[in-house]
């Protein structure tokens, strides 16, 4: 029996022939990746255990998006400490305020993650860089700090579900609507520890943006990772971006898979995940009698160019409706810097929205547009849990881009023509 | 190695959002941190808890963030244990990684009762409760994890291991 894609980087990392679903290994690591949160309390760990030094400087990232710029005396000590660890150990990848960007936005736009890669990262949206052809998975801060003294973490290697995607989507769809479709369809725990593979004709209709929102959302339904073949689109986007070589692994043709969901992408439509599991979809076109107070458009599901183009696009000339309070967040500073030349920034301003630098910020109800008891929002962002936005009697509605702008300018949900 | 204590009990899909929301993290400081457990689903958990009782949940506990925070605060509650259908994997390896027994047993996650005496042997993986007096098996840890824990957690086993020691002296 075959490998999955999946299961041939890790058994390359590994430095192993062959592994097997189940097997429990320790595998090499490209990057090890944390953030402002996360980060602290992995410093603490490393340093309580003794290390004195970090095995490659140029495998260690540390971004700062969470709380930055720091919304508060405790957020800023915490910046301090990825500051100062980033400075002592002479981290080659450190973004601080002014170069940061969201993390998973971050990583792929600067070439710092590649094809072939195996990452960890102390943030459970680290799966995005499957899109890339890499295994990545979500890690907490014990195993960053063990990763950043040995270079090495363990896993047990994943069975995988095989998406076979055929068709095209339509215009008023993106990545996003596709995955919340999966995960309406298989629920937040149908890939419970195991990887989602991407394959089909359907994967080359797909941009890259839409690939790593795809991934990006991998855990919403469980997964260890979600991964994608390597294609053209792949080498065009790594293409003057990569820092090293990609290597292309590919599964092997009787590979074994726990079962193959077929998606056809002619035939998604928009969709929102209603409160509070990102499993509780239905189409947007079913919601026209919520109103909502709140829109929120970025975050590292949803904040790359094609999301900024989505939303301008619809907004642009336009007016957000009266009562609605719209929160725009490009993904990094060179995307925001890409809305200020291409207009976008003034034409979301003059819809009545406001624009952000990069941060996690309102996605975890962290600061930024945090919600009052009873409000509502519709959410680009991944999670939808009880509280995530801010009271626990608020309401966090998941869409595409597409659907969020239009719904701003309707005061209610609704999908984009 | 046992704990004993009274049950709270808990649905399926319990994220770590609710075990520990995100505004208080902007402090990694474990006790300050646990006065919030579980402050979003069960806002009288932290007056209610002592030393020793357990965590009954369904499915996918520990779903959402990465936050280690969310079985460190469980932990520094007092809270001896955590007994569910299924553990999301970050959770789980976030548990193991920190020194958090958790244990999956879908039918003693399903019938012990919220406010049941439960005692846990770690050892065998059995599960009493004593309320009502019925026994339960859970999975026992692969010798791999067992290794982690008898070790105190993964950075000190990650130290005795030679593999470290190899890493370690690679130049950088």
């Amino acid at each position: 029996m075959g490998m999955t894609m999946t299961q041939k980087i890790l058994a390359a990392h590994a430095g192993l022939e062959k592994v097997e679903a189940g097997q429990l290994i320790s595998a090499k690591l490209d990057i090890v990746l944390g953030n402002d949160i996360t980060t602290p309390v992995a410093v603490r760990e490393f340093e309580k255990a003794g290390f004195d030094r970090v095995f490659d400087r140029d495998k260690v990232v540390i971004v700062l998006d969470h709380f930055v710029p720091n919304k508060d005396i405790k957020a800023a000590q915490q910046s301090k400490t990825c500051r100062e660890f980033a400075c002592t150990h002479c981290v080659s990848h450190f973004y601080d305020v002014g170069k940061m960007g969201i993390e998973h936005a971050l990583l792929p736009e600067q070439g710092i993650v590649t094809a072939g890669d195996c990452i960890i990262g102390a943030d459970s949206h680290t799966c995005t860089y499957g899109a890339l052809g890499a295994f990545s998975t979500g890690v907490g801060s014990t195993d960053m700090a063990a990763g950043m003294a040995a270079g090495t973490a363990w896993f047990k290697v994943p069975s995988a579900i095989r998406f076979n995607l055929t068709g095209q989507l339509a215009p008023n769809c993106s990545g996003k609507d596709v995955i919340l479709t999966i995960i309406g369809r298989i629920g937040v725990d149908g890939a419970l520890y195991k990887s989602m593979e991407f394959t089909g004709s359907g994967v080359r209709t797909l941009s890259m943006d839409d690939r790593l929102c795809i991934c990006n959302m991998a855990i919403e339904a469980g997964a260890k990772n979600g991964i994608f073949p390597v294609d053209a689109v792949t080498m065009a986007y790594l293409e003057g971006r990569s820092k090293r070589k990609p290597v292309v692994f590919a599964a092997d043709e009787d590979a074994a898979y726990e079962k193959v969901i077929e998606i056809n992408l002619s035939e998604i439509v928009p969709v929102v995940a209603k409160p509070h599991l990102p499993e509780n979809t239905c189409p947007a076109a079913a919601l026209h009698d919520i109103r909502i107070d709140q829109v929120v458009i970025g975050s590292c599901t949803n904040g790359r160019l094609e999301d900024m183009e989505a939303a301008w696009r619809i907004l642009n000339g336009k007016k957000i409706a009266d009562g609605v309070r719209c929160i725009i967040i490009p993904g990094t500073m060179q995307i925001l810097r890409e809305c200020v030349e291409r207009g976008w920034y003034t034409a979301f301003i003059d819809a009545g929205a406001v624009v952000s630098t990069p941060t996690c910020g309102p996605c975890l109800g962290g600061y930024m547009g945090v919600l009052a008891e009873g409000e509502r929002c519709i959410s680009t962002t991944n999670r939808n849990f009880v509280g995530r936005m801010g009271h626990t009697r608020s309401e966090v509605y998941l869409a595409s881009p597409q659907t969020a702008a239009a719904s701003a300018l309707a005061g209610y949900i609704c999908e984009a023509e | 190695m046992y704990t004993q204590g009274k049950a709270f009990k808990y649905a399926d899909n319990v994220d770590t959002d609710v075990i520990i929301p995100a505004r208080y993290l902007n402090t990694p400081d474990a006790k300050e941190l646990s006065l919030h457990c579980m402050e979003d689903i069960d806002a009288d958990f932290v007056k209610r808890v002592s030393k020793g009782d357990v965590i009954v949940a369904g499915w996918n506990f520990g779903c959402g963030s990465s936050r280690e925070h969310a079985p460190l605060v469980i932990k520094t509650c007092g809270t001896g244990c955590v007994i569910a259908k299924s553990f999301a994997r970050i959770f789980y390896r976030n548990a193991i990684n920190i020194g958090l027994p958790i244990l999956e047993c879908e039918q003693a996650a399903a019938e012990i009762g919220a406010g049941d005496e439960v005692k846990v042997n770690f050892d065998t993986g059995e599960i009493k409760d004593l309320t009502t007096g019925k026994s339960y098996q859970a999975q026992p840890f692969p010798q791999f994890i067992q290794h982690i824990i008898t070790s105190g957690g993964l950075l000190n086993s990650l130290k005795e291991s030679s593999n470290m020691k190899e890493s370690y002296t690679k130049d950088v």
